[in-house]
């Protein structure tokens, strides 16, 4: 057996760091979902009579939907009647010093900065915990520059014109199966909006937990960066090591207007079951952004490291004249996880530019696939995009695949793309520690250097976080 | 006195193919060992088994380090002991800065040694004064590491590694090859600078005009996995002139 292999049968024994739970007081449904699930949601939430009506048209919609099958994925059929769809810590909150000190406790071990304290860091949380918006952080100072930032249930009542204009706007509700499920049963998720020539001066963030077993989280964003606004906005997310599958179906939706420029990165590391695939979390999320303006731009970044199942595609419709889709992803495989994920960059608007930056890297004994489509409109003169897409591969038990679909009606557009599928190179190996490096620096330095592309493209304390997590995903203790 | 290194009756094969058929070998503290042979004779497995390289098998042999059973070490703890290689062709790690990579390696040694880690500022002095000394231009420690470097550039960036970690033995595996005139004299010179008492060598070449910058204690001939010859620099221009033929066994040469 090779060296390599050998810290890879190591590594698989990593530990998941956030795998602990907490024992909240919980307002919880009864499993199964119907009609009646959806308008008790809505009820529990107060919702106006609109949102119910959408909800209850996303949900008859569901019904006729059949559960996708092209990803390359496997796994037991999922019973949508053995899911809670709801589940709320009891103690309502009007402030921070409300909270239920066991929450609090938990986004401590997190180190999600709730408090004042975290100002220097400069992040703004909305934290969301199993289906409700627990709170959010600097509301005042972002009110100050009229930055709309809070959960979304709060958004339906306090902006119900601006929720209500682009809820679905981008990713309709009948999209497909599993956005159509959550567009029925979202409990909650955050809302923002900047306002034109605004430049939103801190990170904002979203933290994701799944605390409560059998419940499947469906939260939603919502992000709409107006004229010549700017933001850049963080998710993160984390679960308790359970025995059973937990299904998260999330949908992101962003509107960039003239000349404005979202940047969204995530740090996913839900739990990804354990050494032998049992456990972790079905993740099944639908991002979308339009850039509908002039000269606008969203950027996606991810470093996917957690869940047992990812099926994720965060895409670009460059609708506006000289907009620009970028898309940079570091997805990590290990011991039974799944993942299919990729990018669509839609090019409608002249003069549209997109890259895709895919870094796969697959270990044990599992399965990683890049899915990218590049559709160049008939209108999209001077479109052009550029894709590369990377796979390392770490032992020879796991797969990596590249599904790259290119669509192109514009004769004019220019559209590169560029594969390689690699092992990591015993030769690097041998290099590094001949200089004195152990086993684990030396991965820890080629993976990293390998992903460097999408590193980059990180805010600086997530990327330190996103290098830490990938060690983590990769190595555990050689002994 | 203990020799640093004691190869005795070395045989190692790889997939099954012999390579090294019983090298015996014993390099004293302060040496320096040339060691020349035709192509794929075997010398720059010698060099790889050295420093610890899991491919190779080795069917039978000892060698000691220091005293200590080497084959029964890994590849970082000899590389901390301070066995030294400089690739024949170093790799390139995309990605990764060459400072980073440097930084990384010395302070792994110095953890090693039990001495503080530099920080950054410290780092780049003691890099920077390496690097004057052996003409190595600055803009490559931005770069990743050996990526895109010319075949000189790579050879220079071994030696810069070599003068920051200061081994005890030092394997340059053909570090002149694909070296200008100016670059040759200037990678010997880092070479004889940390010619030491306590620092030896072994130096793998196909050119006898190395030899007359490092000037060698001795010189083997490897052929077929064998040492044939062993003489003083001499034999290096004996063979520079003659070629490998005259060797054969039983022509043995030793000092
Ligand atoms: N990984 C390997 N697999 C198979 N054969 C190998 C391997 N590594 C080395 N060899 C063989 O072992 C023999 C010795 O190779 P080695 O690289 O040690 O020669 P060398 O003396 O350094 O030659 P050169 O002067 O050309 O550098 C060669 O025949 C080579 O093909
Ligand atoms: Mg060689």
């Amino acid at each position: 057996m090779s060296d390599s292999m050998q810290t890879l049968e190591v590594h698989n024994q990593s530990e998941y760091k956030y795998g602990w739970s907490t024992e909240l007081d919980m307002d919880t449904f009864p499993k199964g979902l119907s009609e009646e699930t959806v308008r008790a949601i809505s009820a529990r939430k107060k919702e106006p009579e609109w949102l119910l009506e959408w909800r209850l048209d996303a949900y008859r919609h569901w019904l006729t939907l059949r559960e996708p099958t092209w990803a390359n994925i496997h796994y037991p059929v999922i019973n949508y009647q053995d899911i809670i769809y709801f589940a709320a810590p009891k103690k309502k909150l009007g402030s921070l010093d409300e909270a239920d000190p066991e929450l609090l406790k938990m986004f401590d071990k997190l180190g999600v900065p709730l408090e004042e304290r975290k100002v220097l860091a400069g992040v703004a949380v909305d934290a969301v915990i199993d289906s409700v918006s627990v709170t959010t952080t600097f509301k005042k100072e972002l009110g100050e520059l009229g930055i709309i930032f809070c959960s979304f249930s709060e958004a339906v009542n306090e902006h119900p014109y601006l929720v209500r204009k682009y809820l679905g706007s981008v990713v309709p509700s009948g999209d497909n199966f599993f956005a159509a499920l959550n567009s029925a049963v979202f409990s909650d998720g955050s809302f923002c909006y900047i306002p034109p020539g605004v430049r939103c001066p801190m990170e904002l963030s979203t933290y994701f937990r799944i605390n409560a077993a059998n419940t499947g989280q469906f939260e939603r964003t919502l992000i709409v960066a107006d004229k010549g606004s700017y933001v850049s906005y963080l998710e993160g997310c984390t679960a308790p090591m359970r025995d059973e599958n937990q299904l998260h179906a999330a949908v992101v939706e962003i509107v960039a207007m003239d000349e404005a420029f979202v940047k969204y990165s995530t740090v996913q590391n839900w739990y990804p079951g354990d050494k032998n695939g049992k456990g972790g979390i079905y993740n099944f999320v639908t991002k979308r952004g339009i850039c509908a303006g002039f000269r606008s731009k969203i950027s996606w970044t991810q470093v996917e490291t957690g869940s047992a199942i990812t099926w994720k595609y965060p895409s670009c419709i460059l609708k506006g004249d000289e907009s620009v889709g970028e898309f940079y992803s570091v997805a990590v495989t290990n011991n039974y996880q799944q993942a299919d994920t990729g990018t669509k960059m839609i090019h409608i608007g002249k003069n549209t530019k997109s890259t895709i930056i895919s870094k796969g890297i697959s270990a044990g004994y599992s399965n990683n696939s890049y899915r990218g489509l590049v559709k160049i409109g008939k209108r999209a003169d001077g479109a052009q995009n550029f894709s590369q897409c990377d796979s390392l591969l770490m032992g020879d038990k796991c797969g990596a695949h590249t599904f790259p679909y290119l669509e192109v009606d514009n004769p004019g557009a220019r559209v590169e793309h560029e594969a390689t599928t690699s092992k990591i190179g015993e030769d690097q190996l041998f290099y590094c520690k001949q200089r004195g490096l152990s086993e684990e620096d030396a991965i820890n330095m080629i993976v990293n250097g390998y992903c460097k592309e999408v590193f980059k493209e990180l805010p600086m304390e997530f990327a330190v976080e996103a290098q830490k997590l990938l060690a983590i995903s990769l190595e555990g203790s050689v002994g | 006195m203990k020799p640093l290194l004691k190869i005795t009756d070395l045989h190692v094969s790889i997939e099954g193919k012999k390579i090294l058929n019983g090298i015996n070998l014993t390099i004293n503290s302060g040496e320096v060992h040339a060691i020349m042979g035709p192509n794929g004779s075997g010398k720059s497995t010698l060099g790889n088994v050295l420093a610890g390289r899991e491919e190779y098998t080795i069917e039978s042999g000892s060698i000691e380090f220091e005293g200590e059973d080497l084959l029964s070490m890994d590849i970082d703890q000899r590389a901390l002991s301070g066995i030294f290689l400089a690739f024949q062709y170093p790799v390139e790690i995309p990605g990764v800065s060459n400072s980073n990579f440097l930084k990384s390696i010395i302070n792994a040694k110095r953890v090693f040694q039990g001495l503080p880690e530099l920080n950054a500022l410290e780092m780049l002095k003691y890099i920077r004064s390496k690097m004057i000394a052996i003409e190595m231009d600055e803009n490559l420690l931005k770069r990743s590491l050996n990526d895109g470097f010319s075949g000189g550039e790579k050879k220079r960036n071994e030696i810069l590694q070599m003068t920051l970690l200061e081994p005890k033995m030092a394997i340059l595996d053909e570090t002149d090859s694909g070296l200008d005139i100016d670059a040759l004299r200037i990678v010997a010179e880092g070479v004889n600078q940390l010619r030491s008492p306590a620092r030896s060598f072994i130096v793998v070449t196909h050119y006898q005009r190395l030899l007359n910058y490092i000037i060698p204690d001795f010189v083997h001939v490897l052929s077929n996995g064998r040492i044939l010859a062993t003489g003083d620099k001499t034999l290096a221009e004996k063979l520079e002139d003659q070629g490998y033929d005259w060797i054969r066994e039983g022509n043995s040469v030793t000092p």
